[in-house]
């Protein structure tokens, strides 16, 4: 297997470099918040993903954590992707990258949709770290749940 | 400078037992693996051991040859499958000097052969007859350490939680010993069993428990230990551990998955009500009640992963063959070499003890800030099989402040080659996360 496929520049890019990092409240004080805390018990990876909505727009979505450069790199592509985002087209991105890492490779993502997240199509080649990878988008959807949008809370890698 | 002689007849100091390690590797058909390119480097022994061709054959030749079903046939395949699995049992014993043979009671691996001794605890404790010694509830006390895999935490939480006895641990040095200091206060009148890991499966550490033992003895509690990390690596003897019980796995010693051994004192088995009812285990049955067989029947309930235990039972006469001696000997060489190859690693942090004394071939790290998932996974592409994660022993990780570890564990076919693969590999690893 060829290393590079998984550590692509962009995803240590966003490791070395996370994008919005850090748990912050709510500039707008009418703004549901709510977080969501979770951890890969195989590894023990953490995150906390906190979203801030109205209900129809995701004003911020901050995180914390710490784990693998692919679970740390994955945050910081979901706040870049999703932050400010319309609820319903936050979720369109959501699905697409959950069936990109379902894929086992076999999925070929669209960078329209996915941005930097098309730099985890190697991942999905590796079942081992697909985890690592939903791990924050999991925690999202959760918060986002708990925040008043979204499907359901109960939703699990 | 004085010289010391020792006396003829004592072992000397340069007789160290010796075996060729290139020949034991052939023995282990895996080891010509290619892996993503690259010889296999397999440093991931304390997670399973890899199983020579000795014990790959007895397993296919019990199915092939000799397959029933055990203690229950008159007929002559039958025979020959008990014969073999009481066989092992027999080997087992011998393995651990274990007094008699029915000490051996076969489990499917360490963590159940644990819960076996808390269930039966529980289960003495209903009973208003149940032997003492076994009988917890409010204000008694189970001490363990913070050094423990899951597998013994866990079980006792539990047992504490169903009978209201209290959990109370031995705490960790910052060298990863476990730290004895307050032993008289942690073993006291209350304790009704200390439950320690012989070896840490994460620090390495092997731990001396002839202290511990002493206090036991004296307050009148029972005493496990977790050998699963130190009988595959060591010689054991459980008359010179002075232990109640010890328990280990099968597919750690070169044995097959499926098979592990809890070994206890043969009045205290005799004493313990069974945990797993149903068939083997029982003396008779009507439909009101029930009499139960003496150990190790009566812990054995239903069909016993034969063939395994048979495999298991070859695998000890291959360690036994090379001899266990020469196996430690071997390891604390690999060791000395290892912590000092990884001491020479930039940024490269040892969790555990960073002498080759009073640990066996269990070392764990950190490099840097790498995460030890990113670590593993460079580590994987150049061929090098090692643990990340927290080793199932997450205090140990809290202990230290790191969610996660790297490990790489040795055993009998281990070369220093492969620590310098391994070296090797964390250079790589700087190179992509730098």
């Amino acid at each position: 297997m060829q290393l590079d496929q998984l550590y692509q520049e962009i995803i240590l890019d966003h490791y070395k470099h996370p994008h919005g990092r850090g748990l912050r409240d709510a500039d707008d004080p009418g703004d549901q918040v709510a977080e969501a805390h979770h951890v890969n018990p195989t590894c023990g990876d953490e995150v906390t993903v906190r979203v801030a909505t109205d209900g129809d727009v995701l004003h911020d979505i901050s995180y914390d954590g710490m784990g693998c450069s692919i679970s740390q790199a994955s945050a910081s592509v979901l706040h870049e992707l999703l932050r400010g985002r319309g609820a319903g087209e936050a979720f369109q991105v959501h699905e697409a990258f959950v069936e990109l890492m379902s894929g086992r490779g076999q999925v070929t993502p669209d960078e329209d949709v996915l941005g930097d997240g098309v730099a985890f199509a190697g991942v999905a080649r590796y079942p081992a770290r697909v985890k690592c990878a939903l791990l924050p988008w999991m925690a999202f959807k959760d918060a986002a749940a708990r925040a008043g949008v979204g499907v359901s809370p109960e939703v699990k890698a | 400078m004085t010289s010391i002689a020792i006396p003829p007849g004592m072992p000397q100091y340069d007789d160290v037992p010796r075996y060729d390690v290139a020949r034991v590797r052939a023995d282990f058909p895996i080891l010509d693996r290619e892996i993503n390119g690259h010889p296999l480097v397999y440093l991931d022994s304390a997670n399973t051991s890899h199983k020579p061709r000795q014990v790959l054959d007895v397993l296919g030749e019990h199915y092939a040859l000799h397959n029933a079903n055990v203690s229950r046939s008159v007929h002559t395949l039958g025979t020959e499958a008990t014969e073999a699995y009481e066989g092992a049992r027999a080997k087992v014993a011998a393995f651990i000097s274990a007094r008699s043979t029915d000490e051996v009671v076969f489990t499917k691996n360490s963590t159940e052969a644990i819960n076996i001794v808390a269930y039966a605890f529980s289960n003495a404790s209903l009973r208003p007859d149940g032997d003492p010694r076994f009988r917890l509830g409010p204000g008694d006390e189970v001490v363990i350490s913070e050094m423990e895999h899951h597998s013994n935490i866990v079980p006792w939480q539990l047992l504490c939680e169903r009978t209201g006895a209290t959990l109370r641990w031995f705490p960790v040095t910052d060298q990863g010993r476990l730290d004895e200091s307050g032993l008289e206060d942690l073993v006291t009148e209350r304790t009704k069993i200390v439950s320690l890991v012989h070896m840490s499966n994460i620090l390495g550490t092997v731990n001396a428990t002839s202290r511990i033992t002493a206090r036991v003895r004296e307050v009148g509690a029972l005493l496990l230990l977790d050998c699963s990390q130190s009988v595959p690596h060591l010689p054991i003897d459980v008359v010179d551990l002075d232990a109640d019980y010890i328990v280990f796995t099968g597919h750690k010693m070169c044995g097959p998955t499926g098979i592990g051994v809890l070994w206890g004192r043969g009045e205290l088995l005799a004493a313990m009500p069974p945990v797993f009812g149903g068939g083997s285990m029982i003396e008779t049955v009507t439909m009101a009640r029930s009499t139960f067989a003496a150990p190790p029947a009566r812990f054995e309930a239903g069909t016993p992963p034969i063939a395994e235990a048979v495999a298991l039972g070859a695998a000890v006469d291959y360690l036994t063959g090379i001899g266990m001696r020469a196996i430690q000997w071997h390891e604390k060489e690999l060791t000395a070499y290892a912590l000092e190859a990884l001491g020479s690693v930039r940024d490269l942090r040892i969790f555990g003890p960073t002498v080759p004394v009073g640990r066996g071939g269990t070392i764990s790290f950190a490099l840097g800030d790498v995460h030890p998932h990113d670590v593993g996974q460079v580590l994987d592409s150049l061929g090098v099989q090692v643990r990340v994660g927290h080793h199932c022993a997450k205090p140990v990780c809290s202990r230290f402040g790191v969610p996660a570890m790297t490990r790489a564990s040795f055993y009998l076919y281990t070369t220093t080659e492969e620590i310098d693969a391994l070296v090797a590999g964390l250079e790589q690893v700087r190179k992509v996360f730098d």
